[in-house]
Order: C-alpha cells, then sequence, then structure tokens
C-alpha cells in the first residue's frame, strides 16, 4: 500500500516534469481549461490589451496567423493603420509584436485558432473578416443587421454582435445583434 | 474646532489642485515651456478643442467628434464606434497621469483632425483647458 502510494507520487512528479518541460506549449494550463479550448484564447497581455484596445476591442493574437501579424505589427505599418496613427514606442512595439506572434493562430491549441490557422494556410490576410472561415460564419447576414446598423457600422467590430469577444468566445449562442433582437439565435 | 477648519481648508485645496495638475502634466508643462511656449491659457484651448475643420469625407470634425461635447461623459470613437471614458479628470481619475500617453494620443488626434501635429503652444493650452474640466 505504502509502496504503492510512492510510486503514484513519483509519477505524479515525473508528469510534473514532463509537462514543465512542455511549458511552451502550456501542456498543465491546457488540461485544466480544457472545456474552454473551444474558443480562442482571452488577451493576458496589459501592453496589448492597453494599445490595441484603445481604439477597438483587441482583437486576440489567435484570430489572425503570425504572418498576418508580422505584417500588422510592423512601424511603418502602424503609421497608417486602417487610415489611422496607431504609432508605438520601439519597445513596446515590440512587446507587443512578440506577443502576438507567441499566441498567433497557428502557435495556438484553441479550436478555432486552429481552423483559422488552417483556412490562411496560403494567404496572410490583414483583416480578420477576410479570412475564409471567418467569412464563411458569416456570409448570410443581411448588410442591414451589419453596415446599415448604427450600433455594428462594421463586420469588424467583433464585440458588437458577439457579447462575450472580450473573453474570447464567439460561440452562436452568446449572440446577439443589437437592433435585430430574433437574429442569431437560429 | 480651528484645528478642523484648517484640516478642512487643507483638504479643499488639496483637491482642487489635484484636479488642475498632475506629476505628468508638470513635466508637460515644463517641456512646452522649454519649447518656447508660454502663458498658456484655458480659453483658447476652449475654442481650438471646439475648432471644427473639414473631414476627409467633407464631414465638420473637432476634438469633440470622439471625445462629445460634453466632457464629464463618455465618447465614442467616429469611426469604430468603442466607448471613450470621460475627459473630465474631475470624474476620471485616471486621466493625464502619464506624460507618455498624452503625447502620444496629442501625436495621433492632432494629426486625425488637423492633419498636422498640435505646436507646444497648443498642447499646452489644450492640457490647461482640459484640467480645469
Ligand atoms: C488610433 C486607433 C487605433 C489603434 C490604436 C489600433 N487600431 Fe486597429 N484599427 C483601427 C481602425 C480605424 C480599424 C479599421 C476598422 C474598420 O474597418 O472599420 C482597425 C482595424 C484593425 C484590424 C482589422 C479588423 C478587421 O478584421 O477588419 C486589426 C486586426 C487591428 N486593427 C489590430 C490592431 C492591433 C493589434 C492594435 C495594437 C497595436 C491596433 N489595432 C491599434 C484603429 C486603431
Ligand atoms: C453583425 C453582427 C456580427 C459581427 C459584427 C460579428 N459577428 Fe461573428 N457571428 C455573428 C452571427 C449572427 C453568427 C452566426 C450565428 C449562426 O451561425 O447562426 C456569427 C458566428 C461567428 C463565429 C462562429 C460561431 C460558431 O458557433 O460556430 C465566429 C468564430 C465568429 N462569428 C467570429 C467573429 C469575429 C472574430 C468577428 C469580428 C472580426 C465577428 N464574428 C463579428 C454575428 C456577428
Ligand atoms: C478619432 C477619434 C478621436 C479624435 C477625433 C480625438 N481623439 Fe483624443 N483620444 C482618442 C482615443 C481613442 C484616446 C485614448 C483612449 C482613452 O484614453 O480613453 C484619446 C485620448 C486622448 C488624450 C489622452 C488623455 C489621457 O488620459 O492621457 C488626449 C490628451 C486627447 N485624446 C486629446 C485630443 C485632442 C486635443 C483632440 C483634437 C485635436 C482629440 N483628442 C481628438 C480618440 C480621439
Amino acid at each position: 500500500m505504502r509502496t504503492n502510494f510512492k510510486a503514484a507520487l513519483l509519477a505524479a512528479a515525473l508528469l510534473m516534469a514532463s509537462g514543465s518541460a512542455l511549458a511552451e506549449t502550456n501542456f498543465w494550463q491546457w488540461l485544466v481549461n480544457f472545456s474552454r479550448q473551444k474558443e480562442v484564447k482571452p488577451v493576458d497581455n496589459k501592453a496589448y490589451l492597453e494599445e490595441c484596445g484603445s481604439c477597438h476591442f483587441a482583437y486576440q493574437p489567435g484570430l489572425l496567423p503570425g504572418k498576418s501579424w508580422a505584417k500588422l505589427l510592423d512601424e511603418k505599418a502602424l503609421a497608417d493603420h486602417f487610415g489611422e496613427d496607431a504609432t508605438l514606442d520601439k519597445d513596446v512595439l515590440k512587446s507587443i509584436h512578440d506577443y502576438a506572434m507567441e499566441n498567433a493562430a497557428e502557435k495556438s491549441w484553441y479550436k478555432r485558432s486552429r481552423k483559422i490557422a488552417l483556412a490562411t494556410e496560403d494567404d496572410a490576410p490583414l483583416r480578420i473578416t477576410e479570412v475564409r472561415y471567418i467569412k464563411r460564419k458569416h456570409h448570410d447576414i443581411p448588410e442591414k443587421m451589419v453596415k446599415g446598423n448604427k450600433d455594428v457600422k462594421s463586420q469588424a467590430y467583433c464585440n458588437a454582435c458577439h457579447t462575450k469577444a472580450e473573453e474570447g468566445i464567439f460561440d452562436e449562442d452568446t449572440v446577439d445583434i443589437p437592433n435585430f433582437p430574433n437574429r442569431g439565435h437560429d | 474646532m480651528k484645528w478642523h477648519k484648517l484640516l478642512l481648508a487643507l483638504g479643499m485645496l488639496a483637491a482642487a489642485s489635484a484636479a488642475l495638475a498632475t506629476p505628468a502634466t508638470d513635466e508637460l508643462f515644463a517641456r512646452y515651456k522649454s519649447a518656447g511656449a508660454a502663458g498658456f491659457d484655458a480659453e483658447r484651448g476652449s475654442k481650438n478643442w471646439n475648432r471644427e475643420v473639414q473631414g476627409e469625407a467633407g464631414e465638420m470634425v473637432s476634438c469633440t467628434a470622439c471625445h462629445g461635447k460634453d466632457l464629464g461623459k463618455e465618447g465614442r470613437h467616429r469611426k469604430t464606434d468603442k466607448v471613450i471614458k470621460p475627459m473630465a479628470p474631475s470624474v476620471n481619475k485616471e486621466r493625464y497621469t502619464d506624460a507618455k500617453k498624452i503625447e502620444k494620443w496629442f501625436k495621433r488626434n492632432c494629426n486625425d483632425v488637423w492633419s498636422r501635429e498640435c505646436t507646444a503652444q497648443e498642447k499646452g493650452d489644450l492640457l490647461k483647458f482640459l484640467l480645469g474640466q
């Protein structure tokens, strides 16, 4: 009995050690959060949240592949970021760039990120709304609910309709299109 | 009794001065002065804040296009519609506490509205106006 217990402890310790060897993929966190892995990893970087969340909702890095972030998060590109000046100090830019690259779609275990990585294998869109998988999920939403909707305006404002977008949840049960109460749950 | 009155007066003074300056804005005012600006004027700042110029699509824009007419209330980004917290430090204590942040947004927003950077004088005037809100 005692030896059995010791053996179990040893096994657990070994498992832990191998877990930390896998630290890069955050194996333990992945195991603990298994049920939430269906969605997109929430943003957990303060600089990113603050800088990239000031003009619009802070898009999770897991919504685009690394090659897209590399194009977007470049000093010159940020000077004309969809018509806005979104330039950052060198050190801040570096930390945000690195954070996005480390958590990009193809690096993530989250299911939706895997799908986005797959859908962008042969292109590097600058917009999440141009990712084939995302486009497909929205193609039957009429214009009047998006552009013609004063509380949405653009397909890019995920959080206007996805009530839990900030938590990385885009599940259809959490959709609520403003001014169209009967849409989203069908 | 006297003690209390003194304390109260001191407290009010502290509250009033807290609204009119922060270490970050002291630093900026000093910087603008060394760049040749002087005599910062809230009145001039207010005029510039509300001055309307023609935007890209022909619409009239000013600083209020995103920050709203009432600085004690939330604004909305004119392109993305994102809510922007109130600009008045009397209701939003986080305002004007980080010199880097202030300079970053002056650069972006002056370019956005006026298609050029603001001068040290303009920034000082605007800041003086905003701090008094
Ligand atoms: C100064 C304001 C501003 C800042 C700061 C800013 N953005 Fe943007 N961003 C915009 C605007 C405006 C758009 C275009 C929205 C539209 O199409 O209506 C945009 C669009 C985007 C899009 C494309 C959305 C889509 O799918 O259409 C991504 C991705 C993006 N931003 C990422 C970022 C990241 C990452 C940061 C932080 C480095 C950032 N943004 C900071 C203003 C800003
Ligand atoms: C106009 C409102 C609206 C906007 C804006 C919007 N969505 Fe959606 N989204 C929907 C609706 C409605 C559905 C699908 C519901 C259904 O299938 O019936 C959906 C579905 C999805 C799905 C699939 C959900 C599932 O359960 O399979 C994902 C992922 C998604 N959206 C991500 C995004 C992202 C990322 C953005 C921002 C770039 C965004 N959406 C912007 C309304 C919106
Ligand atoms: C296109 C939208 C937009 C316009 C127009 C705009 N701003 Fe801003 N401004 C923002 C956003 C977004 C922020 C950052 C979000 C926040 O601090 O809540 C900001 C922040 C600021 C800050 C930093 C406040 C702080 O807490 O440190 C100052 C100062 C500022 N703006 C001044 C101006 C001035 C002056 C003008 C007119 C020349 C102007 N803004 C016009 C969007 C705008």
